[in-house]
C-alpha cells in the first residue's frame, strides 16, 4: 500500500472524528434499530396484545362455533358472567385456594432461602459448601410434570415416605394426595422442596459482595460469629431481601399451576382447585365449555392481578433501586 | 448497590489494622468458641441432610427403575435396585410413541430456541441503547412493559392461536411465547455492561448498528448467549401445557406432555394383545421411574454448563445499582 493510500484513509479517520465530535450523538441511523424491533412487536401484539382484546367475550354469551365473527356477533350480557361468577361456589372456593396456598408460598418460599444461605455461608469446607449447593439447585430445573410424577410415586400408599412414616411413627398410611388435609401442606412443602436451593443464590451472590473488612474489624470490636451475622451478615443482605420479598407479591394469586395441575385429583378440589386449574377445566375438561365464564374468571384475576403486579414493581423501585429495563 | 450498602455500613474511622498473620490467628480463634465449634459440626450434618433429601428422590426413582414391581411393593428399594431388572428400559426403547414425543421435543428444542434466540438478541440490542442513540426507546419499553403487567389469559389466547391458523401445529408451542421478556432484559443489561469504547470504534470507523451488532457485541455476548440460551432450551424441554392446549392430536405432543398423559393421567397406549401381556407383567412403578429418569436425563447432561453459567446470569438480571 502506497503512503498516500494510507494518507488519504488517516484523513478520512480524522474528519470523521471531529465531525462525530460536532454532530449529535445520535447521528447513526436508527432506522435499523426499528427495524430490529419489529418481529417482537408484530409478535406480541398477535400473541399478548389481541388475547387482551379477546377478553370482551367475558361480556358475551360466547359462541365458539360462529368463528371469529363470534366476537362481534355473539349476545352481549353485559356483567352476567361475572355475577354468575360471583354467586357460584367452585370459583369462590378456587379463588380461597389460590390466596392461602399462594400465601404460604410466598412466606415460606422467602424465609427458607434466606435461612439456607445464612447456614450454607456458615459452611467452611468449600468442596462441602460447592458440594450442596449444586444439588440443591437440580430440582429447580426439572419439570412439574417430571416432579409430579415422582411425588405421586413418593406419596403412594405403600411409597417410600408411608414406609418410612409407618416404621417411625407407626400409624397407617397417609393417603397424602387424596386427604382435603394433606395435600395443601404436600403442595407447600413440595414447593419449597423444588425451589429453596435456587432461591439461595441471590442470597449468596449477596453475602459474597459483602465487604470481608467489616467482618474483620467486627472481630477485632469483640464480636462473635452470630453477632456479625446479626449486624453485617444480614443489613447486607437486606435490599435483596426486601427486592424478592416485593416481587413475590406480584405471585398472590397465582398459585402454581403447573404444580397442582399434576398433584390435584377429585377428591381434593376442596382445598386444591386453584383459579387457573377451575379455567381450564371449565373449557378443556368440560362437554360443554363455558368460554365466556371461563374468560370471566381468568379477566377477573388479571385484574387484581395487574394492580399486585404494578404495586410489586412500583415498590421494587421504590425500595431497592430495582427497574426493568 | 453492593458498594452502597458498604460504605453505608462503615463504622467511624478508626487506626488501620495491620492485616498481618496475628489478626488473622486472632480472628480464628475468636471465632472458634466451643459453642460456634458445635454449631458448624451439626450445621454441616444438617446442610448434607439437606442436600440429601433434595437428590435422595431422584435416587429412588433411578433405582425403582432398575427393580421389580414385587421388590417395591416390599419396600425393598430405597437408594439401591432390588431383583434387578431391565424390562423398563427395554419397554421404552420398544415404545415408539415414547421415542417419536423425544423427537418432537427435540425439533422443538432446535425450532423454537432458533426463533426465541433471535428474538432475544434482536430485542436486547436496541432496547440497551441510551435515550439519546435511540429516541424510540421508550414507547418499545411500555409496549413490552404492558405484557408483563396483564396477561391475555387462557382462553383468549387460546382463541387468537385457534383463528391464527396455528393450532394443531408445532407453531402453537413457539409462536406464542416466541419473546421471552425476562431474557430480554437478562442479555441488555449484559449489553449495557459491555466497554463503549469498542462500539464507538465501530461507529467511526463507519459501522452502522447492525454491524456492530454482528462484528462486535455478539462476539464478545458469548458467555451471555450461551447461559440465555441453556435457559431458551431448558424451557423448551421442559414446557408441557401448551402442547395439551394447543394440539387436539397426542401424537403432536413432545416429550413431557406424553409423559402427562402417562404419569398422571394414566392413559397408556395399549394397541395389541402383547403390549397387554407385557403391560401385566411390568410394573407400573417400574416402568414409570424409568420414563421419569429418561426424561430427567437430558436436564442432568447439560446441568452442569448450566450451573457454571446460571448463577451470573440470574444475578446480573435482578438488581442493578
Amino acid at each position: 500500500m502506497s503512503t498516500d493510500v494510507l494518507d488519504a484513509q488517516l484523513k478520512d479517520r480524522t474528519r470523521r472524528l471531529f465531525a462525530l465530535g460536532k454532530r449529535k450523538p445520535n447521528r447513526l441511523s436508527t432506522v435499523p434499530l426499528h427495524l430490529m424491533m419489529i418481529p417482537t412487536v408484530v409478535l406480541l401484539f398477535i400473541y399478548q396484545y389481541l388475547p387482551i382484546t379477546g377478553n370482551v367475550i367475558a361480556f358475551q354469551d360466547f359462541d365458539v362455533y360462529l368463528g371469529l365473527r363470534a366476537f362481534f356477533d355473539s349476545d352481549w350480557v353485559g356483567f352476567a358472567n361475572f355475577r354468575r361468577l360471583f354467586s357460584m361456589g367452585s370459583p369462590m372456593r378456587a379463588f380461597r385456594n389460590t390466596v392461602i396456598i399462594a400465601a404460604w408460598k410466598i412466606s415460606t418460599g422467602w424465609v427458607v432461602p434466606i435461612i439456607v444461605a445464612l447456614l450454607l455461608n456458615e459452611v467452611r469446607q468449600s468442596w462441602v459448601k460447592r458440594s450442596v449447593q449444586t444439588i440443591i439447585y437440580i430440582p429447580h430445573f426439572v419439570s412439574w410434570v417430571i416432579m409430579g410424577g415422582i411425588i405421586r410415586q413418593l406419596l403412594l400408599s405403600d411409597g417410600v415416605v408411608n414406609q418410612l412414616v409407618q416404621d417411625i411413627f407407626n400409624v397407617a398410611p397417609i393417603p397424602f394426595l387424596q386427604s382435603n388435609q394433606w395435600f395443601r401442606p404436600v403442595v407447600i412443602v413440595t414447593d419449597i422442596w423444588k425451589g429453596f436451593g435456587f432461591g439461595t443464590i441471590v442470597y449468596l451472590a449477596s453475602i459474597a459482595g459483602i465487604d470481608p473488612n467489616l467482618y474483620e474489624a467486627a472481630v477485632v470490636d469483640g464480636a462473635g460469629r452470630w453477632q456479625q451475622t446479626k449486624h453485617i451478615t444480614l443489613p447486607g443482605m437486606s435490599i435483596i431481601m426486601v427486592l424478592t420479598l416485593v416481587l413475590a407479591l406480584q405471585n398472590v394469586l397465582n398459585a402454581g399451576f403447573d404444580q397442582i395441575f399434576n398433584l390435584y385429583n377429585v377428591q381434593v378440589y376442596e382445598t386444591g382447585d386453584i383459579i387457573d386449574t377451575y379455567i381450564y377445566r371449565l373449557t378443556f375438561e368440560s362437554m360443554t365449555p363455558q368460554y365466556s365464564v371461563a374468560t370471566a374468571v381468568g379477566l377477573f384475576k388479571s385484574v387484581v392481578a395487574l394492580f399486585f403486579i404494578s404495586t410489586s414493581y412500583w415498590l421494587a423501585k421504590r425500595f431497592a433501586g430495582y427497574r426493568l429495563f | 448497590m453492593a458498594s452502597v450498602t458498604s460504605e453505608a455500613m462503615q463504622p467511624a474511622p478508626r487506626p488501620p489494622v495491620k492485616k498481618t498473620s496475628a489478626t488473622k490467628s486472632m480472628n480464628r480463634v475468636l471465632n472458634d468458641s466451643p459453642a460456634y465449634k458445635t454449631f458448624r459440626v451439626f450445621n454441616t450434618i444438617l446442610m448434607a441432610l439437606m442436600a440429601f433429601v433434595c437428590i435422595a428422590p431422584m435416587i429412588n426413582i433411578l433405582a425403582m427403575s432398575f427393580s421389580s414391581e414385587r421388590a417395591i411393593a416390599a419396600g425393598r428399594v430405597f437408594l439401591w435396585p432390588a431383583d434387578v431388572t431391565l424390562v423398563a428400559y427395554e419397554h421404552i426403547v420398544n415404545t415408539a410413541a415414547f421415542w417419536r414425543a423425544m423427537l418432537v421435543s427435540v425439533y422443538r428444542i432446535l425450532l423454537g430456541g432458533t426463533v426465541n434466540m433471535m428474538l432475544i438478541v434482536l430485542t436486547a440490542y436496541p432496547l440497551s441503547r441510551t435515550k439519546d442513540e435511540f429516541p424510540g426507546r421508550f414507547g418499545y419499553v411500555v409496549f413490552i412493559l404492558i405484557t408483563m403487567l396483564f396477561g391475555g389469559g387462557l382462553i383468549p389466547t387460546f382463541l387468537v392461536v385457534r383463528f391464527t391458523g396455528i393450532l394443531d401445529t408445532i407453531w402453537a408451542l413457539i409462536l406464542p411465547q416466541a419473546v421471552p421478556v425476562y431474557n430480554v432484559i437478562l442479555l441488555l443489561n449484559f449489553f449495557r455492561q459491555l466497554p463503549k469504547s469498542l462500539e464507538e470504534a465501530a461507529f467511526i470507523d463507519g459501522a452502522g448498528h447492525l454491524t456492530t451488532l454482528w462484528r462486535i457485541v455478539l462476539p464478545l455476548s458469548k458467555p451471555a448467549l450461551a447461559t440465555i440460551g441453556l435457559f431458551v432450551m431448558v424451557y423448551h424441554w421442559n414446557e408441557w401445557f401448551m402442547a395439551i392446549v394447543f394440539l387436539r392430536s397426542a401424537r403432536l405432543y413432545p416429550l413431557q406432555s406424553y409423559l402427562r398423559g402417562i404419569l398422571i393421567d394414566m392413559t397408556f397406549e395399549v394397541r395389541s394383545l402383547d403390549d397387554v401381556e407385557r403391560l401385566s407383567q411390568l410394573s407400573n412403578r417400574t416402568i414409570s421411574s424409568a420414563q421419569i429418569f429418561v426424561a430427567m436425563i437430558p436436564i442432568l447432561m447439560v446441568y452442569p454448563f448450566l450451573q457454571k453459567y446460571f448463577a451470573k446470569g440470574i444475578v446480573l438480571g435482578s438488581v442493578k445499582g
